[in-house]
């Protein structure tokens, strides 16, 4: 038990029971869903031809925004507990901990990202003209970057004042290469245009995902204990 | 050294104007772009300058955070010679990789005047004195970055007709800025007991952006051609002359403006530092 | 050319505004320091 992988396990566990316990989270995550795909929709008139052109930009930006919704409560309940002061002192290893909330955070976009994806294809009357199943790599990969990042700074964030827009000022300049490679991937496979290839934007995401997590698992020890 | 200041300052001001003199008298008048090109000398030794400028935020971050632990301070030590020792190699033996106007020669010398500096930074600044130091430049960088980004669409508009395009250069630029503001807004808006590391950690992260910017940047523009700002391709040596004046002169004027910054805070930390002393020993506990 | 002329003023009104904001911020502090020195 006392084991790192161990220790990532039994929290983000925990983190489960507790965000299905509380039935509400999951019901205004699905209206919440819904909501941002109408407000896309009537803002970017899906029935015009550009809507697959800009479509891959869209469903990325909901996602980005969703994604924030999400990470600004990533440690809430830690703060209200005094969970934190608890690890500091304990000699369980920070990283643990870390990829724990990460992970959890993951879960929680992908469902996100779950509800909102078939939305978006059914007002966008979307359709992959290129390798569908490249998406899937853009998505998880996509999905990461955000995700990884902004459990990182939403820790850094914890201390400051504004803390629930610190977060995206810190996260929205770091992620934009993961943002660009993202939203090029998509296109490209969308658009499906036999002369491009979705593959560098894929070999970048992995880049950055592997960079910065190696980055975030590094110094969060640093972090948690600055605060 | 602080008498040396108006003696500094005057030099520079003279070296200014004399660059200014070169650049807008004296330099070639360019045959496509016409007297517009000039704005050329003053952006990119603002480019170049605020790029140093970052570079260094970017050791003095990285110094701050292993100088915490004398154990980490020594293997930095050796992965930073290790670095340099391994750039140094590379680049010869690998040179056939390199793209075509990079000799392997400067990227032996950016190494090791990269590792120099670590060095240097870790020789004259203590602990505090980092952070200062990381404060300073990441604040004139940003000044620096920002006359890029102003100077960059007044040269664009003329001479393509359009304010702004996603050229490279332009746009890595731009993320830049944007990751050092945010720099700046974490350390603003932390309270003063974490911030040198939290904003220590920002800037390694913001460092390891930067490479991963450019190429997604670089692929980008390949799939989407736009013109490029800033002229590429080889250039007049006349020209070449005049910029490296102005990079000189600019150089000198940064130097100055950091070492006013840097003073202002160390000034300002000082302040903060005896006021808590004398509200500690106010008589009769009054806290202040 | 009014363009060449208008980044040169912009270059240097963006170095003087902080040039200013600094010589503020030292100015402020100096006044303090003279009041701690008082006390």
């Amino acid at each position: 038990m006392s084991t790192p992988s161990g220790i990532t396990l039994v929290t983000l566990t925990k983190d489960i029971r507790l965000e299905w316990r509380s039935k509400d989270a999951l019901n205004s995550m699905l209206f919440f869903a819904l909501l941002v795909v109408v407000v896309f929709s009537f803002s970017f008139d899906p029935n015009a031809e550009e809507s697959r052109v800009i479509a891959g930009g869209l469903v990325w930006v909901a996602f980005l925004f969703a994604a924030v919704v999400a990470l600004n409560q990533t440690w809430a309940r830690e703060i209200r507990n005094q969970v934190l002061d608890a690890y500091r002192v304990s000699p369980a290893p920070a990283n643990a901990l870390f990829l724990a909330k990460a992970v959890g955070n993951f879960i929680f976009v992908a469902v996100l990202e779950g509800l909102m994806t078939p939305l978006f294809i059914v007002f966008y009357k979307l359709r992959a003209l290129g390798p569908a199943w490249q998406l899937i790599p853009v998505a998880i990969l996509g999905t990461w970057a955000i995700v990884v990042n902004g459990t990182f700074f939403a820790a850094m964030s914890l201390r400051t004042r504004s803390r629930e827009i610190m977060l995206p000022l810190l996260l929205f300049p770091i992620t934009i290469p993961a943002l660009l490679s993202m939203v090029e991937a998509t296109t490209t496979i969308l658009l499906g245009d036999p002369t491009t290839s979705a593959k560098f934007w894929i070999v970048l995401l992995a880049t950055y995902d592997v960079v910065f997590t190696t980055g975030c698992l590094a110094l969060f020890e640093t972090v948690l204990h600055a605060e | 050294m602080k008498k040396a200041f108006p003696f500094l300052g005057l030099l520079t001001a003279v070296l200014l104007s004399y660059a200014l003199y070169q650049a807008l008298v004296v330099a070639p008048q360019e045959q496509t772009m016409g007297d517009v090109q000039r704005i050329f000398y003053y952006h990119v030794p603002s480019a170049w300058t605020a790029f140093l400028l970052f570079a260094i935020n970017f050791l003095a971050s990285i110094l701050y955070l292993v100088r915490r632990n004398p154990k980490t301070d020594q293997i930095a030590n050796w992965v930073v010679i290790g670095l340099a020792v391994l750039t140094c190699a590379g680049a010869y033996a690998f040179r056939g990789y390199l793209p075509a106007d990079v000799y392997p020669s400067s990227v032996a010398t950016t190494g090791i005047v990269i590792a120099g500096l670590y060095f240097l930074i870790r020789k004259f600044f203590s602990e505090q004195g980092t952070d200062i130091l990381a404060l300073t430049t990441a604040e004139v960088g940003v000044v620096f970055c920002t006359v890029v980004l102003v100077t960059g669409p007044l040269w664009a508009r003329p001479v393509w007709g359009i304010w702004w395009t996603w050229d490279i250069r332009l746009t890595s630029t731009l993320v830049l800025w944007l990751i050092y503001v945010s720099y700046l807004v974490l350390r603003r808006f932390s309270s003063s007991g974490e911030t040198p590391v939290l904003a220590a950690a920002l800037a390694v992260f913001g460092a390891l952006d930067v490479p991963l910017v450019y190429f997604s940047i670089w692929f980008f523009r390949t799939q989407h051609p736009q013109p490029v700002i800033g002229g590429g391709g080889s250039i007049d040596p006349r020209m070449l002359r005049v910029l490296l004046v102005n990079w000189l002169a600019f150089l000198c004027f940064a130097a100055l403006v950091c070492w006013s910054r840097y003073r202002l805070e160390r000034m300002q930390r000082d302040v903060e530092e005896t006021q808590a002393l004398e509200a500690l020993l106010e008589p009769g506990g009054r806290v202040r | 050319m009014s363009y060449l002329y208008a980044a040169y003023a912009a270059t240097w009104l963006i170095h003087v505004t902080y040039l200013v904001t600094v010589f503020r911020r030292y100015s402020r502090l100096k006044k303090e320091v003279q009041q701690l020195g008082k006390k």
